[in-house]
Parts: C-alpha cells; structure tokens; sequence
C-alpha cells in the first residue's frame, strides 16, 4: 500500500513540476517572441492548418504546391468546423510551442490577440510581403499596432438583399430603409431584419449600425469610444426600428440561417446577411425570393454604411522551423490565382481589387461589385487583443437595448466601462 | 345451501374484480407505456423526419415526411471533403467499447472492495472518487492537452480512452458499491463452506446474480463515452476522432450554412448501434435476483 | 396491518439475519483487517491511478494557476506580459464581483463584462439543477416503474427510453434549438408564437425541457436496476397481507430502491451542476441562462488564471452540495453498520 501511495504522491507531484515548467512557457513566450529572429531562412517540409475545408479548394491547391516543391512539401491538418474550437486548439498548439503547426488560418478577430501574444511571425523586413493590390480595409484588420502580422486571404462583408418587386430602387440610407418599410406594411411582412440573437453574429450587427452613423467602437488609440452622439444614433437605430416594428420581434432570435429562412420564405423587405445567402437564395427549393433577389450596400448615415469585415489571412507561426518555405507558401496562398481558384471553386471572396471587376468572376459571383463596396467602407471589427471581452460586452449590452431592458445610451454607458476593465485587467 | 350459492357467488363476484383490476392494471401500463413512447421518440422522429428531408426544404413544418431524399446520408459518409464519419462511428464503437470493458473491470473491483472489505481511509478513498467527478470538464481540457503533447499521446486512442475512462469510473463504483452492498452475501459464505475459494465464489456466485447490474452499467458508462465531446474536441487526430466530433465538423456547402439536414442524418446514424446495443442486453437486464436464488 | 410489511419480509431475503457487511468474524480478527487493507490497496489501486492522472493533476494545475495574474498588456510594446503571483485576488474578484479598474485597483464589474455574472450564474446553475433533477428523477421513476412490469412490448419500450440519451449532446442541442425555432415545430404544434430563446424564463424551460428529455433515461435506468434487484416474492407476501400499490410503494420500492436512486440523483445534481452545451448552443448563455461552466470556458478566453479560480470556487460549490447529500440525505453507500444503514427506513 504505501509504494503505491507513494507512486501516487510522485504522480501529482510531477503533475506540479510539469507545471511550473509550463507557467515557465507561457511567460518567456509572452515576453514578446523571442524567437521571431530564428528559423528565416529555414526550409523543408511543413503543416498547415485551417478550419474545416468545406469549400473543396484546399486538396487541390495543396497538390499544386507539392508537386511544385517536392523538398518543400505541405501537410494538411484540418481542425473542426467551429471557430470557437479553432481558436482554441491554436492556443493550445502555440502555448506548447509546437513546431509542427507552421503556417495557419487566422481569423480577422484573433489576430491582434496572437500577435500580442507573441505566436506569429510579423510580416516585415526579411518575412515583408506586398500588399498593393490588397483592399485596405482587409490589410488594417491584418495588422496590429501598425505591423502586419497576417496576410489578408478572403474576405467577407454584409450585404443588404432587398425585393426587386416591391422595392423599385434600393435605400442608400437607413433612414430612407425605415420610410420604405411602409411597403412590408402593405404587404404584411417584417420590413428588415439582420442577426440580433446574443452571440457574435450581434457584435457584427451592432458594431456596423454604431460604424454606419458615424460611430467607433474603439478609438484610434485602441481605447473604448462609445461615449459619442454618433453611437447612440446608430444604436438608436436598431432600438427604434425595435420599438415600432420595422425589425419584426421575432428577430431577437436569429443567427444566420433563421434570418435567411425568412427572407427566403418572403417574410422580409430588406435583410443583412453575408453573400453566402445569394447561392442558396438562388437555387434551394423553397425559396420564394429565387426570381426578385436584389442587393445593395448596406445603408448609412448618408450613403453606402460601413459593413463589418469577416475573413480569413494566413499566417506563420514564430514556432516554425522552415520560415522561407512557410513565407513562400503563404505568398502562394494569397496569390490572385489562388484567391482566384478559391472564387470560382468554393465562393470565398477574395482581397484583391482587381479581382473584383474580372467579368468572368462576376458573371459567377454577381454580388462581386456589391460586395466591393461593403468590403471597401468595412470597419474591422475592434481589433484589440481583448476581442474576448470586447465582443461579450458589446453583445450583451446591445441585447438588453434592443430588447427594451436598458437605454441605448446606458447600453453605450456600459459597453464603455467593461471594455475599459477588460484593457486594465492585469 | 344458500349460504354455499352465496359464498360461490361472493367467490365469483372476488374472482371477476381481481380480473378487471388486473385488465385495468395492465390497460394504465399500456397506456403509460404509449406516453413514455411518445416524450421519448417525438423528438427523435422529428430528427429523423429531417434527416429525409431535401437539404433545400430543411425548415419545413410538416409532421409527415415531405420532400423525402437519402442525399443526407450519402453527405454524411461522402469522404471527398476530408470528412470521415464512417472512420469516426468505428472510432466511437472501438473507443467505447474498450472504455467501458477496462472501467467496469477496475470499477467492480474497486466496488467489491468498498463493499465488502473493512480497512480504514474507506471514507477518504469515496469522498475522493467522488470529488473526481466534481471539477467543471471544460477546464481539464488545457492540463491534458500539455501533459498528453509532453508524453507524445496527442490524437492516439489512449489519449481519448483514459480520460473516458475516468470521467466513466466515479459512477460505476458508487453504482457497482451501491448493487454490492444490497447482495445476499450469504451465499458467497455457502459457496465457500463448498470449498471454493473466494475469487470463485465472487464469480460464480456473486456476479450472475449482480449481473443485471453489471449490464446497466455498462450501458451507462458505454453511452457516456459514446456521447463524450469536449476532450475528444482537443485531443483527437483526423484518425482517432470519433463521432460526436466528426458531426460537429459537419460543414454547409456555404460559409454559414448549418447543414441541419446531414447533422440530423448523422444523429440518426449513431443511435441505431445503440438501439441495437440496448435490445442485445435486454435479457440481461431482466435477468434480476430472482426469488430462487436466495433459498 | 400495514405497519409489519415494511422492514420485516424485506431483511429476510435480501440480506439475512447476520450483519454480513464486515466478512466473516472469528478468530484473529486483526490479521483479518489487516489482510483486507493489503487486498483493498490492490482492488483500489487502478482507479486511484487512473482518476489521478486525469483528474487530479488538472485540478492541482489550476488551482496552482487560479493564485496567477493574467497576462496584462505592456502599453509600451502592444504584447502579453506574464501576470506574476496574485495572491487571492482573482477569489476575491470573483466572489465580490469585481474588475480591474483603468487606474488601477478595482471597481465593481459593469454590465457586460464576466465578473458581473458570477452570482447570476450561480443562481441559474442552482435553477436549473433543482427543477430538472426533480423532473428527472420523478419521470425516470415513473418510466422505471412500467419498465419493470411485465407486458407485450416491454423491450420496446426499454430501447426507445434509451433514444434520447443515445443521441450526442450536440445534436440533441442542434435538434432542440431547431425544435425551439420561432417557426419551428414547437411553435407549431402548440399553435404558440412563443420566442423560446428570446427571453427569461422561455429560454430557460427550453433548456430544461431538452435536458429532463436527454438525462430521465439515465434516472430511469438506474432505477429499473435497482428494481430489478427486488425480488419478487417480497411484493407477493405484501399482497397477501393486504397491503396497498401505495403502502408496497413506499414501504418496500422506496427503500429498497434507495441506495440506486441517491447513487443516480447524487450524479446527475453533480452533472447538472456543470451543465454546459445544451444552454451553451440554444441560447447562448443569453437571458440568464449563463450557468458556471459556461462562465468558466468564456472566461478561459479572455483570462486562464482567473478561470482558473473559477473553475475551483465551481469545484468547491458542488464539493458542498455533494458533502450536504452524502451527510444529510444518506447517499452514503459506505453507511457501514448494516444495522444503522437499514435502521434508517
């Protein structure tokens, strides 16, 4: 009995050892990245890693790449579907220093937060990339304090689709949206309707009606500026068309796909949604909207609203060991033929201007042009390595307004302070 | 004379009551067996209903099956975009059955141990056990994960299966100790007065008759491995992974599409095995203590 | 009458007349104890080990962490700096409710921000443990009760009780957020236009309505295990003595189903205390329906020590309720003394 007690007792304590060891890690890692100055010229076989391929793209261009450099070659690690459990399935793989996870697909959101963390390479001097061609919005929401970390890879923004039979041109402004709801009225269906249910989807919702009038989450300083007039208006905007019914109340309820299904079912005038809506809009079945499917830049204060960004960029990994490979292989994901063949093959929007006003691009993908503009006055959304507790405090603050439960202005009040506690937690 | 009509008639009278009572009886069983049925199964009918529904029809109301197709079937085991569910129910089947076989093996004997045997630290040894199943899983995820990447166990089996087996021991002892302290011991006593030794008492005595026991919690610790996520979710590789990961990997053909459609056919798939599971045991299940086995 | 069915039939059978739970008595009663502890070390031995590995070393690493800053920005070069020891503080952030302030120092936690969740959280956690163990443990009696009996049909019935618990977590999730749709189903067939996940208290029946419909297969199996272990006989000599379906209820089901139905309570209070994916998919953690382990892996992505601390003050709220049922609600199956153990019925 007492052996094995005493094997228990050595387990747990090297349980303790092992930890500290790991507190070791995590502290000379956030110390700022030691390692970004290794590895550079580093070259041979390396993974890449990305969310779930459900676009079909990803095989084949890999194959590309290998067959092209058979020293060089790139594995693929696909993690799961969700991107809650992507995110932290990359902490994990940083926080042990893995080697092995070289070069990944980083969401727009999470990349102020691994560079200041310390986990990607910054993309300069020796690893500097070109970004010409790039729209700018996609190269701000790469970028951290002013260094590009990622390379900007796909893109995506909101769209507003809105009925050609019933709406004759399209509102340029919210407020000329809220005078045509009285058309839904007529017609006895909801007037307009984005995603409003307390998940990140409202982040979105909220961040572009503060942004469209004028408003910004955080200021240039990374500092919360909710406490403006322009705010409130945007705010306001959601809350009234609340309180009077233009945005259906039902709609408290909708991610995505339930804001889809009604306007697909004819339930809606106008409806924000991003422009995976148009394929299925188009082609399923029980869609009413297939023949009268209309779309235009979401609307502002005096002209197009600034949509927020959505997106993935790539990048390389301060673990890495083959950097030049990893470099080359990131050049040769945000390639215009790769950005291309991710277009055509699997619907994704790409970064570069150009690509935009390819006619054979937009004979395929009509809500290109559309989608220009949206992605052209794009705000990022916040980009603060607090993301976290930024999105909870907006979600939740916003919910409660548009439900009824506070002020916009309280609402304001209190995403400014929790956003302010969350940047001095230390 | 008329005393004996009467009396035969009273019998009667007794007789036809206790038939009705029985009829009634077994009419409330019939009836409460139906509502059991229909809280138990309406929400899985309508899981499988959208199962066969056409991925275009996915949010259609209708009770009956509309729009009827096995598209979702073949997209859940269509392997051409890296999806691997066929790969995965075997992962499930594997994983679990190995959890619960090593967790019953050790937990029975950890439970006939707490039950019949005297030795001090009997408290501590339960309060620990019990205070193992107590911590919230999800912050287990991130010591694992270093431990597991430091031995080099990441995304094997054993990396799935001891932590499943963990999560599965707790119960199985209270459940295993619970069964073993209601056992008639007697009989192991008789057995060994027969001259069998006590490893043959326990089992030729003992584990028929806690057998039902023994299968019911088999099936609780098989279906708790079976329906463990948030571990597999971070310690799994492509080829280890086992079902509930492969369905939460379910993606749309776009971006935000929820494949509702596939993720129901998935969930079809993956309860047949148990269903199935539930009616081979079913007999030994029944097979309780009988009356018999005490005299 | 009544009175002499209880206890008496019952001992006979199912343990005798002999306090057995010690082992045999006799001559050189030491050696006797002192040899079951050499056999108890080697029965026990796997599970410890295995349970040590999984489970004790994670709660030792965090509860190590839980006395860590998090990692706060340095303004001067925009990156993570470790936190450096922190004493209690994240305990007390927690339980007072919290946050760092701009300045320095604390103030309390605003809307919206984690901190100011953690009473509300534990409020719903206890919300939703009471009323779906209740549900589940009166329901899985009830369905353990007609699956004992005997009828056509029967196994039927034991398969698709199973159903809803063979189904994983995430598609039971996905199946009732569909169900709970505003133009779902539910909706429908109640001809209601209820907004399930919209507010208070529809978002929380939601989420108990799908956990008592996932977990009472669990309740009811076990029970139907402990049932089963009744031997027949017993309820055939209350008959003849003329007792009751209520008196054979409660003087022989109950307290013979006892020792399974606290083993089967005790677990799922402990699972309920943890409930995480079911609130977590449906709603989101909105209208107050954020219980602890949700709060616990938000937190773990804005700060792991301070989840940490988190997760322990969890830990230590269900250590409490567990301690209160073992003590004062006998879901003790240690209860030595055979006597004292029976006694209590």
């Amino acid at each position: 009995m007492k052996a094995k007690l005493t094997a228990t007792a050595a387990l747990m304590m090297a349980g303790v050892l092992s930890l500290s060891a790991c507190g070791g890690n995590t502290s000379s890692t956030t110390a700022g990245g030691g390692d970004a100055a290794g590895n550079l010229d580093g070259r041979g076989p390396i993974t890449y890693v990305q969310g779930k391929d459900n676009t079909g793209a990803i095989r084949p261009l890999i194959e590309k790449w290998n067959a092209a450099h058979p020293d060089e070659k790139v594995a693929l690690k696909e993690q799961t579907d969700q991107p809650d459990q992507q995110h932290d399935d990359l902490v994990q793989h940083f926080q042990a220093k893995d080697p092995n996870y070289d070069v990944m697909s980083v969401d727009l959101v999470w990349t102020a937060e691994f560079a200041a963390k310390g986990w990607l390479q910054p993309l300069k001097d020796k690893m500097a990339i070109d970004t010409a061609g790039t729209l700018p919005s996609t190269v701000e929401g790469a970028s951290y304090n002013d260094t590009l970390y990622t390379a900007p890879q796909h893109s995506d923004g909101g769209i507003l689709y809105y009925r050609t039979d019933l709406v004759p041109t399209p509102p340029k402004t919210w407020d000329e949206m809220m005078e045509m709801c009285s058309i839904a009225k007529e017609n006895n269906i909801g007037c307009y309707s984005g995603q409003f249910k307390q998940y990140e989807g409202l982040t979105v919702n909220a961040s572009e009606a503060i942004n469209s009038a004028g408003g910004s989450v955080l200021g240039d300083d990374g500092k919360p500026n909710l406490d403006t007039p322009e705010a409130k208006e945007g705010l306001n905007n959601l809350v009234d068309a609340f309180k009077n019914g233009n945005i259906p109340a039902e709609a408290i309820t909708y991610q995505e796909e339930e804001s889809r299904r009604a306007f697909q079912e004819g339930k809606l005038l106008f409806h924000r949604n991003w422009p995976y809506l148009y394929n299925l809009a188009t082609t399923e079945g029980s869609s009413k909207v297939k023949d009268v499917l209309g779309m235009t830049a979401l609307p502002g204060k005096d002209g197009p609203g600034a949509s927020s960004l959505g997106g993935h960029n790539v990048g390389v990994s301060v673990y890495s060991e083959n950097k030049a490979t990893a470099l080359d292989f990131l050049k040769f994901m945000t390639s215009e033929e790769t950005q291309r063949f991710y277009a055509t093959q699997g619907s994704l929007a790409p970064v570069l201007s150009s690509l935009y006003d390819d006619a054979e691009l937009v004979k395929k993908l009509p809500y290109l042009p559309v989608l220009k503009t949206s992605i052209e006055n794009a705000v990022p959304r916040p980009v603060t390595p607090f993301y976290p507790a930024v999105t909870q405090a907006i979600q939740e603050n916003s919910y409660a307004a548009l439900k009824g439960e506070k002020s916009a202005e309280q609402a304001l009040a209190d995403m400014q302070k929790s956003i302010e506690t969350a940047g001095a937690g230390s | 004379m008329s005393t004996g009509t009467a009396l035969r008639a009273e019998q009667d009278r007794g007789r036809k009551a206790a038939q009705n009572r029985e009829k009634w009886a077994l009419g409330r069983t019939y009836i409460s067996a139906a509502v059991i049925l229909i809280w138990c199964l309406a929400p899985a009918y309508w899981m499988v209903v959208t199962a066969f529904r056409d991925v275009g029809f996915t949010y259609d109301t209708s009770i009956l099956p509309t729009h009827v197709t096995l598209d979702n079937f073949i997209t859940a085991f269509d392997t051409s975009f890296g999806n691997r569910f066929g790969q995965a129910l075997l992962n499930s089947i594997f994983i679990g059955v190995v959890v619960t076989a090593i967790s019953l093996l050790i937990g029975v004997f950890a439970a006939y141990a707490l039950a019949r045997l005297n030795f001090r630290f009997k408290y501590l040894v339960l309060g620990f056990i019990l205070g193992a199943s107590m911590f919230p899983g999800v912050a287990l995820i991130t010591p694992l994960f270093q431990l597991f990447t430091n031995i080099g166990w990441m995304g094997t089996y054993q990396a799935l299966i001891i932590p499943n087996i963990s999560f599965v021991l707790p119960l199985t002892v209270y459940t295993m100790t619970s069964f073993f302290r209601e056992m008639p011991w007697e009989l192991e006593e008789s057995a060994r007065v027969d001259g069998c030794t006590q490893g043959q008492a326990f089992r030729k005595v003992i584990m028929p008759l806690a057998a039902p026991a023994i299968f019911t919690t088999a099936i609780l610790a098989f279906i708790s491995s079976w329906n463990e996520f948030l571990i597999a979710s971070q310690l799994s590789s492509d080829a280890t992974q086992p079902v509930t990961v492969a369905i939460a990997n379910f993606a749309g053909a776009q971006p935000q599409q929820i494949p509702y459609t596939a993720i129901m056919a998935a969930g079809t798939i993956v309860t047949i095995p148990l269903v199935i599971l539930v009616l081979i045991f079913q007999r030994k299940i029944v097979a309780g203590l009988t009356a018999g086995a005490v005299k | 009458m009544a009175t002499e069915v209880g206890p008496t039939p019952v001992k006979a059978p199912a343990s005798g007349g002999t306090p057995i739970h010690h082992g045999p008595k006799g001559v050189g009663e030491d050696n006797k104890i002192l040899s079951q502890a050499k056999w108890a070390t080697w029965l026990l031995a796997p599970t410890i080990i295995a349970l040590g590995i999984v489970i004790v070393y994670p709660i030792i690493s965090a509860i190590v962490m839980s006395f860590q800053k998090d990692a706060g920005l340095d303004p001067a070069t925009g990156l993570f700096t470790a936190g450096g020891p922190a004493g209690i503080q994240n305990y007390v952030n927690w339980l007072g409710q919290q946050c760092a302030a701009p300045g320095g120092g604390t103030v309390a936690c605003p809307p919206g921000t984690l901190g100011a969740q953690f009473w509300s959280a534990t409020q719903t956690t206890f919300i939703f443990t009471i009323i779906t163990v209740t549900l589940e443990t009166i329901l899985g009696f009830w369905m353990a009760m007609i699956m004992a009996r005997t009828f056509k049909g029967r196994s039927l019935v034991r398969a698709a009780v199973l159903v809803p618990w063979a189904i994983p977590t995430a598609v039971t999730a996905q199946l009732w957020l569909f169900i709970f749709d505003f133009q779902g189903i539910a909706n429908k067939m109640f001809n209601t236009s209820i907004l399930w996940t919209g507010s208070e208290w529809p978002a929380k029946w939601a989420v108990i309505i799908a956990d008592t419909w996932k977990t009472t297969p669990f309740m009811a199996l076990l029970i139907l295990a402990g049932l089963q272990m009744i031997p027949a006989e017993v309820y055939e000599a209350a008959k003849v003595d003329g007792a009751s379906a209520w008196q054979r209820f409660r003087m022989i089901t109950l307290p013979l189903v006892k020792p399974a139905l606290m083993v089967a309570v005790l677990f799922r209070t402990l699972d309920a205390l943890r409930m995480f994916d079911l609130p977590y998919i449906l709603t989101g953690g909105a209208n107050n329906t954020t219980t602890l382990s949700i709060l616990v892996i938000n937190q773990i992505r804005q700060g792991f020590n301070s989840a940490a601390a988190l997760s322990t003050i969890t830990f230590i709220i269900i250590f409490i309720v567990a301690f209160i049922f073992v003590r004062f609600l006998g879901a003790n199956v240690v209860e030595q003394s055979g006597a004292t153990g029976k006694g209590k019925k």
